[in-house]
């Protein structure tokens, strides 16, 4: 669907508190802006972001408009263990963005 | 062909409802008691970074931290962020867990007009702590319409 950048610290420790940082291409179109024909373009923004760390859920984000188109969100995580994460980007079309990144942990 | 009173001002007022509807401070404060429930919010210990000035209101970055321990037994379960001129005052609401070991949450966020910002942080326990940054924006995400 949209492409992704997704960062996650290389060379962690365990017990190091990690900064993950997410990006995904999205217009996240307002629903406040009309179109030139004058007719409201219907929402269609990511209104839902949950990022899970080996099935557990570690943040979630709900999402309104006022959020920039592109959304980036940067959030922290306590290292612990090497494992996977998997990011969920849920859009009001109904589409399903989902990415998984590996943590390492030394 | 002349035109009756009524016809004009049904007119007038058409063309007035048309422009694009903007929040007010009454709907963000509106928005927090939602999000509040009627407890007690105390100042401190939410930190908002925003730029003082920006000049395009499309992408405006901003981070926002909780001075909290962030413990199995103290943790800062959620942060929500409200502005007051945009068309809705809701921005984003973050969900966190103690395993984030910090409270501290970094997005891009589109602005309409120069504003106050409000963050607040609500604890495990129930607790409320806000924090207002104000800012300026030269050019408003909507200008475009």
């Amino acid at each position: 669907m949209a492409s992704v950048l997704i960062n996650v610290p290389k060379a962690v420790r365990k017990g190091d508190v990690i900064e993950i940082k997410t990006l995904i291409s999205h217009p996240m179109e307002t629903g406040f802006r009309s179109a030139p024909d004058g007719k409201l373009i219907p929402r269609d923004i990511i209104y839902r972001f949950v990022c899970t760390f080996e099935g557990v859920e570690i943040f979630a984000a709900d999402l309104f408009p006022a959020i920039s188109a592109n959304p980036f969100i940067a959030f922290t995580m306590r290292a612990e263990r090497s494992g996977t994460l998997t990011f969920r980007w849920l859009d009001d079309k109904g589409g399903a963005q989902v990415e998984t990144a590996r943590l390492d942990v030394q | 062909m002349s035109l009756s009173r009524r016809a004009v001002l049904t007119g007038i007022f058409g063309v007035l409802s048309l422009r694009p509807v903007q929040a007010t401070p009454e709907m963000m404060d509106a928005a927090i008691a939602e999000f509040a429930k009627g407890r007690a919010i105390k100042p401190g210990r939410v930190k908002l970074d925003l730029p003082p000035l920006v000049e395009n209101g499309n992408a405006v970055p901003l981070t926002v931290s909780v001075d909290s321990p962030m413990t199995e037994d103290d943790f800062v379960a959620r942060i929500a962020l409200f502005n007051e001129k945009n068309p809705q005052p809701n921005i984003a609401v973050f969900q966190l867990r103690p395993a984030a070991g910090r409270a501290l949450v970094s997005t891009r966020i589109r602005l309409g007009d120069s504003q106050f910002i409000t963050a607040i942080a609500e604890t495990n326990k129930g607790e409320l702590f806000m924090t207002k940054a104000e800012l300026v924006v030269t050019l408003p995400a909507c200008a475009e319409n």
